[in-house]
């Protein structure tokens, strides 16, 4: 990089920097709201003066969301599927990436591949996809939430090409010693792909952890909801939390609508924030990963 | 060695055959692709033959087998119905919005990132930019219901400068709009990291030539960085054709209200009620089926262009 101290350039770098503080506060400022907003009691965000500083701090908003069993039960249903769905989700990515990355034939393989390659062109479309899990028995089960996703040719791509690009020497020694293929895909081309195991680990864990329509249209009953669904219906259905606080007089000081909601968003962003550090670390990896040309 | 032989002369004197000698020599591979296989069986192609449904009057209680056909009617009715043209308008809309507007917002991040020569800096705007990209459209949603209504942050802010208030959400001209921004708001700075990889990837020698020659730097980045990461925009704007019919689900089924449907109504959105709220099955399979065509023949040419101009290949 050059570096010039000319007038011009040091104008530039001002404004440059300027404009970049724009647009990284433009993508802060809705949580930071949020934040301030769910600190905050009843009159200061009834009235709207909530601005990023919370007005007259209290944590009535989070003691009440964190006392809602329904809160509790959603919490443990997304924990559950987000657990369920990465293992069985990488699990599956991986042996289905090995068979295909091998150099050696195999009756079927770019039958394989193609099936894959056409899943992701072409979908049955939303009914179809709901009627096929109806008939699997999948609405109303957990199941449902976890196994549909199970196999993402994404992620099935992109293990399969850092496959390929392990020395192939290695694997042919084991050969050799004896391993199998099970052996060689678990003691050999595992340990030596962490990083992207951990790429799409994350990536296969923020969606599960995200994900919410399935659950709005395959849970019968609220009292199944992940957490994502669960506020989702808060958010369509405001007269639920305005009854609560209503029945509650002694807590009717601190609570509103939009403080609760603020802090059911908050908790809800907590994981992912949490990991963000993590995501940051590898999403770049990740990008890269899945441009490597096969 | 000795191993190897030994199994080679059994299999080859129990299995005389070639070709069954070779297919037991890999079951152990076909084994590990059965999982994969199972679901993609039962949650992608399953779910194609259930298009057969639209070609029918499809009741539950009689499934695929029963139910009487119609041939082409939910089509003919498709077509018949005002809505529709109004429908795929809406969604095609959009998401030519989101793609270009979408793409050109990553694209000037990017190159004003590049510029940065603090590292540090550059790193926190970074957090910054993509934080919202990992958020769901429940909580992104959720915050935007708050801070773009009426009374919300976004109209304060702009009462504080004299001006009326805007009614992102509840306006039929606007809601494109709202929906176009608040997509690129949450995706844009993710957006930007593919154009920062092609950036790192530009000549320095040339950059510092230019600079000899006296260009300043603003006119660095317009003449050597741009022209550098041209090759990554074709392959974004052929890979971006196949999503031309997906104007963001999620984000529209949270953020619609009654007020905008004769703008803000896509055809996923129009799906799902139809189909799940209205229980009219075929016809709104049919709906999707046409989609998914659509949709099918889009990515096809998106990637046959990504390679023929890009050398792309996802395979």
């Amino acid at each position: 990089m050059v570096r010039d101290r000319t007038f011009g350039s040091q104008l530039f770098n001002i404004l440059n920097l300027l404009l970049l503080a724009v647009m990284g506060l433009i993508c802060i400022i809705p949580l930071l709201h949020i934040l301030a907003v769910s600190f905050s009691d009843r009159a200061a965000t009834i009235a709207h003066l909530v601005v990023l500083w919370p007005i007259r701090f209290n944590l009535e908003n989070y003691s009440r969301i964190l006392g809602f069993d329904q809160f509790r039960r959603s919490f443990n249903i997304s924990v559950m599927r987000v657990v369920g769905g990465t293992i069985i989700g990488m699990l599956v990515t991986v042996l289905t990436a090995y068979p295909l990355s091998l150099r050696e034939n195999f009756m079927g393989k770019s039958l394989v591949r193609w099936l894959l390659i056409f899943s992701m062109l072409f979908s049955g479309g939303l009914i179809p996809w709901y009627l096929t899990l109806k008939s699997l028995h999948l609405i109303n089960n957990l199941w449902g939430l976890i196994l549909p996703g199970m196999v993402s040719v994404w992620n099935i791509l992109i293990a399969l090409n850092f496959f390929r690009s392990l020395p192939v020497e290695i694997s042919e020694a084991a050969e050799i010693d004896g391993a199998n293929h099970l052996d060689i895909l678990f003691r050999i081309y595992l340990p030596l792909s962490l990083p992207m195991l951990a790429t799409l680990t994350l990536f296969t864990a923020v969606g599960h952890w995200n994900a919410w329509f399935d659950g709005m249209v395959l849970m019968a009953d609220i009292q199944k909801y992940p957490l994502q669904t669960y506020l989702q219906s808060q958010l369509q259905n405001l007269s639920n939390l305005t009854n609560t606080v209503s029945m509650d007089p002694t807590l009717f000081k601190y609570l509103s609508e939009r403080s609760l909601r603020g802090a059911q968003i908050i908790l809800t962003t907590i994981p992912i924030l949490l990991l963000y550090p993590f995501l940051q670390r590898y999403f770049i990896h990740g990008l890269t990963l899945g441009s490597v040309k096969g | 060695m000795g191993a190897i032989q030994t199994t080679g002369q059994t299999t080859s004197k129990t299995h005389p055959r070639f070709f069954g000698w070779r297919f037991r020599r890999h079951i152990p591979l076909y084994l590990l692709l059965l999982p994969g296989l199972i679901g993609l069986v039962l949650f992608s192609f399953y779910p194609m033959y259930g298009v057969v449904i639209a070609f029918q009057n499809f009741k539950p209680l009689m499934g695929i087998a029963k139910s009487p056909w119609v041939g082409l009617y939910h089509f003919q009715r498709m077509f018949t119905l005002p809505d529709t043209w109004e429908i795929f308008r809406n969604t095609v809309l959009i998401a030519l919005g989101k793609i270009v507007f979408g793409q050109l917002a990553s694209l000037i991040l990017a190159l004003l990132l590049h510029e940065v020569t603090q590292a540090r800096y550059k790193r926190l705007i970074q957090s910054l930019t993509y934080v919202l990209n990992f958020l769901s459209w429940v909580i992104f949603g959720g915050i935007l219901l708050d801070i773009l209504l009426a009374d919300g942050l976004a109209n304060q802010f702009i009462s504080f400068f004299g001006l009326s208030k805007v009614p992102f959400l509840t306006s039929a001209s606007l809601f494109p709009f709202t929906m176009i921004f608040t997509d690129i708001w949450k995706g844009f700075g993710f957006g930007a990291i593919i154009y920062l990889a092609a950036l790192t990837g530009v000549d320095p020698n040339l950059y510092e030539a230019a600079a000899v020659d006296g260009a300043n730097r603003w006119q660095r980045m317009l003449h050597i960085n741009l022209p550098g990461i041209i090759p990554t925009l074709v392959l974004m704007a052929c890979l971006s054709l196949g999503s031309v019919l997906n104007a963001g689900f999620e984000q529209i089924l949270i953020l619609q209200n009654p007020l905008v449907l004769s703008s803000g109504e896509i055809i996923d959105t129009f799906v799902y009620k139809v189909g799940l709220m209205n229980y009219q099955y075929s016809f709104a399979t049919a709906v999707g089926l046409l989609k998914g065509v659509v949709g099918l023949v889009l990515i096809s040419l998106s990637y046959y262009l990504a390679n023929r101009f890009a050398n792309y290949r996802i395979f």
